[in-house]
């Protein structure tokens, strides 16, 4: 894991490549803007709109305004699910005892409004050996396991 | 009056604003008056209580009573049983 | 040995990292390093309120199945941790009422120990999955509906996607056209079905009680069984992605579905499920058969039906309490949590011991919980019936009133709840006293009574239902008529004006009476009210 630095501090990021550091535009922006690479998506938004875009972006952004709006865990495993390998970046009020499903789903950088420490997070996401579905991760369900 | 209640953090208990801090006996409630909004913030910050909030309530000849038959059961227990709670301590 | 599901090594592992986590947040809340906001949901997913006095721990019993250890165990933890005493649900659940924060990770340790756990018993996630009380013992059943519930509970434990949904969501998986689980008041409800010889689920979904009542449409004919899992996903999504959030009463899916309307929900449901197809999501068939093996009907002996009625105490219990088993010999007993003047599905710490030494001696070390608060001793020999009934009598568990007028599902309202507008426990016990002397001349009647407009103790499907409301400061009752949660599902009628409550009491021996008079052969209550309609009733309760 490697941290990334912003005003607010450093947040945890799990991706071996460069950040992208250009800002990401709302959704209606970036599909004009045939130069953008970076999107902001909003809980609501049809993460679907994105599909036909894959290829040029970089950096999705998916918004937390409330931890308690999940409704991006399932717009980062969308955009998973269609293949994109970009950055899924949650920003906004994402706690610390969330950011193990969000890796699940996909998310795979942190811009949470109160810093979350990097070890503090290691800690949160070594709670659970093991997982019982599939989802956006890499990790082996249980019952695939089971009958190895 | 104001009577300021909530829950202690570490055991639940159900405790209210004495005046110097808190204490699990209805009786003991004080008046809180204009302190009530600063109390709350400073008591619940300091983690001395958890869930705080104000009622209306009314200084009687058996002590302070709140205006709502909720707050009244959480200052006695369960009526169903009065083997539980603050009541059987009182008694 | 109980006919259950056993955990292995990978379901003890993610119990016992749920206790350290919940450990870990419960000190960090403690120290002052999560505010109460923030660790409300995180203390809400392991089970843990804060009551009207205390903080309440309720603990997933998953489909109604318990052994005889865990039992024991429910046992111990009210005694040293609790009052003695737990209170069980109408999501077949246990409830704790004066847990205190700083024991709560040792309690769900001790839970760990015998494969028990409070995981998602609260929160804006999927819930403890219920079921027929009666599966795998009932005769109409086409299959045991458990192994199902259970591939379903592993589905649903810890979903990264599903576990900040708009508001909670509630599972049922039944097995037979006798629907004894309240299904389709259900956010999804699963029927197994048979066709053409192969095995799937009829699926419906936006059932719900609450403010908003509603009966679930049938989102699905027939899923193929090795589909289930892919499908619930699907559901999930759609619910996830748009149920309404920006009305906590309006975020329950039965309100999605109904704005929506079926077709358009079908329609997104059926375009999620294409999409999902090639993901791989659904367990193999073998860790379906792994499952259903640990639920294969357990060695019953060879009996004929039949057992000695001369204690007339006993006939009377028998007749009541009993539930025919698909194997000949044998009963599924049910214990009644619902003494007249008690607390509807309160248990003492000596009563849970007892039931658990009962089931080890007459059922084959099983317990069941209902959804209407009793429990069930499922496979009982018919030749221990009278055994096990003395026993059960001088525990004063043998209440003989199954799905009488004192058989009262209540919430624990106002003397527990801090939701709750009134109290609900005093209206049961006032009514059992008041209708028990009558009750066997008045057959099934099926009462509930919730406290509030959340209708935990799901009044709008009582064939008499009674909600409690605060009339300015004080505890006011109304009456409802007509409802069901049964297979001929309803949802009751408000009468008209609420009563105070002395006069709920009368008002309901008023339609009680109304009904012994105007009854033709063979009519329960809910047959009567459903021939002559509201207003009969209503001039009897207004004239």
């Amino acid at each position: 894991m490697a941290e990334q630095q912003n005003n607010k501090g450093s947040w945890p990021r799990y991706r071996d490549d460069a950040p992208v550091n250009s800002p990401a535009v709302t959704l209606e922006a970036f599909v004009e803007q045939p130069d953008a690479v970076a999107v902001r998506i909003e809980p609501g938004a049809d993460v679907r709109e994105l599909i036909p875009h894959l290829g040029r972006i970089k950096l999705v952004e998916i918004g937390f305004p409330v931890f308690g709006d999940g409704r991006n865990y399932s717009a980062a495993r969308i955009l998973r699910e269609e293949g994109y390998q970009g950055e899924i970046r949650a920003e906004g009020d994402v706690l610390l005892d969330q950011i193990a499903f969000m890796r699940r789903c996909g998310v795979d950088s942190f811009a949470p409004a109160e810093p979350i420490a990097a070890e503090a997070a290691e800690r949160a996401l070594g709670f659970w050996p093991e997982v019982y579905q599939p989802a956006a991760d890499a990790r082996t369900p249980i019952w695939a396991k089971r009958h190895g | 009056m104001i009577i300021l209640t909530g829950n202690d953090l570490k055991t639940g208990d159900v405790v209210w604003w004495d005046g110097q801090g808190w204490s699990r006996h209805l009786a003991d409630a004080v008046d809180a008056g204009d302190e009530a909004e600063a109390i709350m913030a400073r008591e619940e910050a300091a983690r001395r209580v958890n869930a705080v909030y104000e009622i209306e309530g009314e200084q009687t000849a058996e002590g302070p009573r709140p205006a709502h038959i909720k707050d009244r059961v959480r200052g006695r227990g369960p009526t169903v049983r009065p083997d539980l709670g603050i009541q059987a301590e009182a008694s | 040995m109980a006919t259950m599901y056993k955990y292995d090594d990978y379901d003890q592992t993610m119990v016992d990292a749920r206790v350290a986590e919940f450990r870990d947040q419960t000190a960090r809340r403690l120290a002052g390093d999560l505010t109460e906001d923030q660790f409300k949901p995180l203390r809400l997913m392991n089970g843990l309120y804060l009551q009207l006095h205390a903080y309440m721990l309720r603990v997933a019993v998953p489909y109604g199945t318990l052994s005889g250890a865990q039992m024991h165990m429910l046992a111990t933890i009210a005694r040293k941790y609790d009052k003695g005493y737990g209170h069980f649900t109408t999501r077949q659940n246990i409830q704790y009422n004066w847990i205190q924060l700083k024991d709560a990770p040792d309690i769900l340790a001790d839970l760990a120990t015998v494969e028990m756990h409070a995981i998602q018993t609260s929160g804006n996630c999927i819930r403890n999955i219920s079921s027929d009380q009666f599966a795998g013992v009932a005769a109409d059943e086409v299959v045991d509906p458990r192994p199902y519930a259970e591939l379903l509970r592993q589905w649903s434990s810890f979903h990264p996607e599903f576990s900040y949904l708009p508001r909670k969501f509630k599972i049922a998986v039944i097995a037979s056209d006798e629907d004894r689980a309240a299904m389709r008041l259900h956010d999804i409800g699963i029927q197994m079905v048979e066709k053409d010889g192969a095995l799937g689920a009829k699926f419906f979904a936006g059932g719900g009680m609450g403010r908003t009542p509603m009966i679930g449409p049938c989102v699905r004919e027939f899923v193929p069984v090795d589909e289930l899992i892919s499908f619930s996903e699907a559901v999930l999504r759609v619910y996830n992605r748009y149920g309404r959030r920006d009305n906590k009463y309006k975020a329950r899916i039965k309100i999605l579905v109904h704005e929506m309307g079926i077709d358009a929900f079908r329609a997104e449901v059926d375009a999620e499920y294409e999409k999902m197809q090639p993901l791989d999501l659904e367990p193999p068939r073998a860790e379906l058969k792994r499952i259903e093996a640990f639920f294969a009907p357990p060695a019953y002996e060879a009996a004929e039906d039949g057992y000695d009625l001369s204690d007339p105490d006993f006939a009377i219990w028998a007749e009541t309490n009993l539930f025919p088993h698909k194997v000949p010999g044998y009963a599924a007993a049910t214990i009644s949590l619902k003494p007249v003047g008690g607390i509807p599905g309160d248990a003492s710490a000596d009563q849970m011991d007892l039931i658990a030494d009962l089931a080890a001696r007459y059922s084959m070390d099983e317990v069941r919980v209902t959804h209407a608060q009793n429990l069930v001793l499922p496979n009982v020999k018919q030749a221990d019936l009278y055994a096990l009934w003395q026993e059960l009598d001088g525990a004063g568990l043998a209440p003989a009133n199954l799905d009488r007028a004192s058989d009262i599902i209540a919430c624990p309202g106002l003397d527990y709840c801090s939701l709750a507008n009134a109290r609900s426990i005093p209206i049961a016990q006032r009514l059992a006293e008041r209708l028990a002397p009558v009750e066997r001349r008045l057959g099934d009647l099926q009462i509930k009574i919730s406290g509030c407009i959340n209708a935990c103790g799901h009044h709008h499907a009582g064939h008499i239902g009674i909600l409690g409301v605060d009339k300015k400061g004080v505890e006011s009752y109304q009456l409802l008529l007509g409802g069901s949660a049964a297979e001929d599902v309803s949802l009751a009628k408000i009468t008209g004006p609420g009563f105070d409550e002395h006069g709920i009491v009368d008002a309901v021996e008023t339609v009680t009476n109304l009904y012994e008079s105007e009854r033709q052969d063979g009519e329960r209550f809910l047959d009567t009210y459903r021939r002559l309609g509201m207003a009969p009733f209503k001039e009897a309760l207004y004239g």
